[in-house]
């Protein structure tokens, strides 16, 4: 390929046309090569003041929004994404730069409901990425869930809620221990009575993880799978008549109460430069 | 040691050496000097141009690795997509029935970024690194890369185009990839990003085969774009860093295709044909250093050339198994 028979010059001198031929491949070389190291470095990019920041899945390497470790460790390959019962993992887009491939969650679309117990997105990392020094859903730290709008809240007007909880055509699912233990169903097929809407209290896969240790019967039997501290709790107001969820310390910012939350958009929101260990 | 000197020279994109006809053994003089005073009679003639119409149509060792990429691509996606949980992840990182494997090059990003290697990864590497050691190294470039198919077949097209004189391949030095290579590496550690990932379209076309498209597609039709109407094979000749990290592993491996000099008349077809021409420069009349040559670790064992010679000068051997048989 690049030796065409007269090429061969040996050690003969070398001609003006020659060289010029040589300067220009080397001219074009270098600019495929700036070309490429550019374009890779606009890469870097939407990472200038944590631009991309999303809420990440359990076990994610990051501070706050300083996501640069888990950024470095993901070999993006979406282990975490095939293994998740309720499919609530995505992959990043170009868009993200080099975070592309890199996992999240949309939360209000379908949160993290540690439907699968074991942290099993944590379990198929080959890297570390979701760090493996967590195996329970209460030593996550995703972010931390805030009420972000009382005004809207139905409990905070005394407000009961009746039917689907995300209307009819909503696509999240979650784990119903009274359908199925094993198998996560749409939302939309659970409809809801409630004379009070205590849908993020009730939902809260650490609160129901709570509810079964203190019933006796803690998740696949395992006593360790009990957290220590409540996440979050229906405060009453004097009357009795309303109330307001009010966010503890025991809170994992899985995005559960962000998910349910019938009103739109929802009351309450999980903010993903907050959690347990930092409020 | 001059094949493992030679693959190397390959890799980081020096030109090959030309022996000196002083140089070369006794028995690789005579074949050349017989096939000088060789003249063809013309029925010999015929019977060749005839073995070449045949091998024209041969296409044995392509069809065996386009059904090879194919399949194991779709059992990434059929595993997912269908939940049979046989190779699970991505070709960056995946698990074959539960057993890690990890790509080498992405596997060396998350390294030099992360600085820490968790067991998972260990098992993952050395797991790849024995399988394609074994394989031959760029074999996972011709026989698993997603991008490599989609390549081949934009070649095709740029070549129509060049045949109709509507496109020319603009070529580049080939230490660019290498050059870009030492980048990628020292940009992974200084910056702790696995910054290659980005614009990488191996890992890009397999995760939108598997998980469904997204923008970054448009990344890989861009370059296919400049590969059809620019430059020849652009990304994977002058680019891509996977093809180092494998070409690497492949300097050692037993899995190669061998010329052998003396049943070769010097056409050239097979350098026509070739992702890499450059490995086959040993086919040019005087350049063969022994009768038989193994071709270096930059080949892609992809086996065009062997379909394609109408001797059978180039043939795939697995080194030291002809003597064990």
């Amino acid at each position: 390929m690049t030796d065409k028979p007269k090429a061969k010059s040996g050690r003969a001198p070398v001609s003006a046309k020659r060289r010029d031929q040589s300067r220009r491949e080397f001219l074009r070389s270098s600019a495929l090569a700036a070309g490429m190291v550019s374009i890779s470095l606009l890469g870097l990019m939407p990472l200038i003041g944590n631009a991309n920041a999303r809420l990440r899945p359990p076990g994610a390497l990051k501070d706050r929004l300083a996501e640069q470790e888990f950024f470095a460790a993901c070999i993006k390959c979406g282990q975490c994404v095939q293994v998740c019962p309720v499919e609530a993992i995505l992959l990043a887009d170009l868009t993200d730069g080099v975070g592309i491939g890199v996992p999240y969650i949309e939360a209000r679309d379908q949160a993290c409901d540690f439907s699968c117990d074991g942290l099993q997105c944590v379990l198929a990392c080959p890297t570390g990425a979701l760090t493996h020094d967590i195996d329970y859903p209460a030593q996550a730290r995703m972010g931390f869930a805030r009420l972000a709008r009382p005004d809207a809240c139905l409990a905070a007007h005394g407000k009961g809620f009746q039917g689907q909880a995300r209307g009819p055509d909503f696509g999240g699912m979650l784990r119903y221990e009274d359908v199925d233990r094993w198998k996560p169903i749409r939302v939309a097929d659970y409809p809801y009575d409630l004379p009070l809407c205590d849908l993020c209290i009730r939902q809260c896969p650490i609160e129901i993880r709570i509810a079964q240790c203190a019933a006796g019967t803690p998740p696949s039997g395992d006593p360790n799978q009990c957290p220590p501290r409540q996440a979050i709790r229906l405060e009453h107001s004097d009357d009795g008549r309303s109330a307001i969820p009010v966010v503890a310390d025991g809170c994992v910012g899985c995005g559960v109460c962000e998910m349910i939350c019938p009103v739109d958009p929802a009351a309450i929101v999980i903010d993903i430069d907050q959690s347990a260990d930092w409020v | 040691m001059s094949y493992f000197i030679e693959s190397l020279r390959q890799l980081v994109g020096l030109k090959p050496t030309k022996p000196q006809w002083e140089a070369l053994p006794v028995e690789v003089r005579v074949v050349y000097d017989e096939k000088r005073r060789e003249k063809l009679t013309k029925e010999q003639l015929r019977a060749l141009e005839e073995g070449h119409e045949a091998a024209r149509h041969r296409h044995k060792w392509r069809n065996r690795r386009w059904a090879t990429l194919i399949a194991l691509n779709l059992l990434f996606v059929v595993s997912y997509q269908l939940d049979i949980q046989l190779l699970e992840g991505a070709l960056t990182a995946s698990r074959f029935v539960g057993f890690h494997m990890a790509d080498l090059n992405a596997a060396l990003q998350v390294m030099l970024a992360y600085k820490h290697v968790v067991l998972n990864l260990i098992i993952g590497t050395v797991t790849v690194a024995v399988l394609w050691w074994l394989l031959g190294g760029r074999t996972f470039c011709s026989w698993l890369c997603p991008y490599h198919l989609l390549a081949e077949w934009a070649e095709s097209l740029h070549l129509k185009l060049a045949e109709k004189k509507w496109v020319k391949d603009v070529q580049f030095h080939r230490l660019v990839r290498p050059a870009l290579y030492v980048f990628f590496v020292l940009l992974a550690l200084a910056t702790g990003y696995t910054v290659f990932e980005t614009i990488s379209p191996t890992g890009i076309a397999s995760r939108a085969l598997i998980y469904g498209p997204g923008l970054a597609l448009l990344w890989v039709l861009a370059l296919l774009a400049f590969e059809v109407f620019v430059s020849r094979r652009a990304w994977c000749r002058y680019i891509c860093a996977i093809g180092i990290t494998y070409g690497i592993v492949g300097t050692i491996s037993p899995l190669r295709v061998q010329y052998n000099m003396q049943t070769c008349h010097y056409e050239g077809d097979c350098r026509k044909v070739c992702l890499v021409p450059h490995v086959l420069d040993v086919t040019i009349r005087g350049r063969a250093r022994g009768l038989t040559t193994d071709i270096g670790a930059d080949c892609t064992r992809c086996g065009l050339c062997v379909d394609l010679c109408p001797t059978s000068s180039l043939s795939f051997k697995i080194k030291g198994l002809d003597k064990a048989l």
